[in-house]
């Protein structure tokens, strides 16, 4: 994930293309990651309808990872997760940045 | 032929905004400015002018009021004085920040309390890291050339920055001066037509002004509008020879008077260079070798030209119009970083002068010629910082 930097050509606070807020990668200022354990999850979706950033992936009504370059590693997800007998499907952990 | 008129400060700047014809002005009357922009609504009110003129409540929302009109797409102009700079003060680094290129004569004046309506630089050095390019004027003719050069700096497609044109309260402002003015067409080509930058009222490219930034890029933004501010210095020398061409004045970044040669100096900004230059004439008749340096690009700052200019003397006396009070004044601080990097550095003294309007006489001027006299001949230890022409 590459951000344009600002510098003296492009120093206007500016938006000249409407709608552009998709292009702007948010998860770079994440420093915890959510690691989804399919075999604890219940597929109640709570943590896809609780994710502010729309970040947890869902396909044919099941959980299947998460959108990193959105998630900004709040864990709201994980707080949550109900899971499968008091083991959550989710937990967070720190990140490791290359 | 020259035609030469009598005319006060604030008339020149209302004269100079009448031949721009800016597209909004946003004001707000503070004294000693009221007189100017009474003097601009007059031509609005006589159909002189195109400009809209919005009458706000207050200078927070006449700097708020232009920026809005700077984002749209207009040329935009707006004036001040004193504590309407110091209410505007918000809004400022938003005009800078948002880059636009509004123009504002600054009409100096003292900062309450206690109230004073006075001549004092306390409000623009309190603007000085706000991110206007500031221009400052010794009289009127010098405000007038400012305040036309300033237009073609903001507006330049590299700059695209605020200006300040600081001329002083009272002393100039309201006091009558000869000079020249230029011919209408004259001034209008040498403006020239402004061209918006993404216009928030071109509503075929729609446009939004003003999203957050926070630790991600707020650094690096900073950095560019540092950048810029430094690029302004070759902008505002190619102005000044352009603007010679039509007016046969010539404007550096700095004036010099009778320098080369001499040994010791004065540093002064605006209308006490007039009585210092003066002055300097009657020391140099008693054979002092004495010159004189007067910035007129104060924000950004020339510090190696002036430190070129400076370096040879002995002992140079800066003085200030307002102060930052347990700490050296504003011009003596960049003065000293000009010559700090010299392997021979001048001697330095700052002398606080002339606060809300206090009267600069000429034997002000003697005082500080014959301490640095004495400085230069014994070595006399003195306090780098002191207040000149106190009552006693
Ligand atoms: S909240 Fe937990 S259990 Fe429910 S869908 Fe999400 S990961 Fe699965
Ligand atoms: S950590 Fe936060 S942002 Fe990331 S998926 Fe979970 S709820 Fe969404």
């Amino acid at each position: 994930m590459k951000t344009k930097l600002i510098n003296q050509s492009n120093c206007r606070p500016v938006i000249t293309e409407p709608g552009n807020s998709a292009l702007l990668k948010t998860g770079t200022w994440r420093t915890l990651e959510p690691v989804l354990n399919k075999e604890h999850c219940i597929n109640c979706l709570l943590c896809w309808l609780y994710c502010p950033d729309m970040s947890v992936i869902v396909r044919d009504g099941k959980v299947e990872g998460f959108d990193m370059d959105y998630c900004k590693g709040c864990g709201i997800c994980a707080l949550e997760c109900h899971g499968k007998k008091g083991e959550k499907a989710i937990l967070m952990r720190k990140e490791e940045k290359e | 032929m020259k035609k030469m008129t009598a005319v006060t400060g604030n008339e020149a700047l209302a004269e100079a905004l009448r031949q721009i014809n800016p597209d909004v002005c946003a004001a707000y009357p503070i004294t000693p400015q009221t007189d100017m922009m009474q003097r601009f609504s007059d031509f609005v009110a006589d159909g002189l002018v195109d400009t809209e003129l919005m009458l706000v409540e207050s200078e927070h929302s006449a700097m708020s009021a232009c920026i809005g009109a700077s984002a749209g797409g207009g040329r935009v102009a707006t004036a001040t004085s004193g504590p309407g700079l110091a209410l505007m003060w918000e809004m400022l680094y938003v005009a800078s920040g948002m880059r636009c290129p509004i123009v504002m004569p600054v009409i100096n004046r003292a900062l309450s309390a206690p109230l004073n309506i006075h001549c004092d630089h306390s409000d623009a050095m309190g603007a000085r890291d706000s991110g206007w390019i500031q221009l400052w004027s010794e009289n009127a003719q010098e405000a007038y050339d400012n305040l036309i050069m300033a237009f073609r700096i903001a507006e330049h497609a590299d700059i695209r920055l605020p200006v300040m044109v600081c001329m002083d309260g009272f002393i100039i402002s309201h006091s009558l001066g000869v000079m020249e003015f230029l011919a209408d067409d004259v001034v209008r080509k040498f403006v020239g037509d402004f061209t918006p930058q993404d216009a928030l009222l071109d509503i075929g490219r729609p446009v939004s002004y003003g999203p957050l930034i926070v630790t991600d890029q707020y650094h690096e933004y900073k950095k560019a509008q540092n950048d810029i501010m430094s690029s302004v210095f070759d902008v505002a020398a190619d102005v000044a020879t352009a603007f010679e061409n039509i007016s046969g004045r010539h404007y550096g970044l700095f004036e010099t008077y009778k320098l080369e040669d001499a040994e010791i100096g004065i540093v002064v900004l605006n209308s006490a260079a007039g009585t210092c230059k003066d002055m300097i004439d009657e020391a140099r008749e008693d054979g002092v070798k004495i010159g004189l340096l007067k910035p007129r690009l104060f924000r950004p700052f020339p510090y190696g030209p002036i430190g070129d200019a400076l370096e040879h003397l002995k002992v140079i006396c800066v003085l200030d119009r307002s102060d930052s009070f347990g700490a050296f004044a504003p011009l003596f601080s960049e003065i000293a970083a000009s010559l700090y990097p010299r392997a021979n550095r001048p001697f330095l003294i700052n002398r606080i002068y002339g606060l809300g309007g206090r009267d600069f006489m000429p034997e002000h001027v003697a005082s500080v010629i014959n301490e640095m006299i004495e400085i230069t001949g014994h070595k006399t230890t003195v306090l780098p910082k002191k207040y000149i022409s106190l009552r006693q």
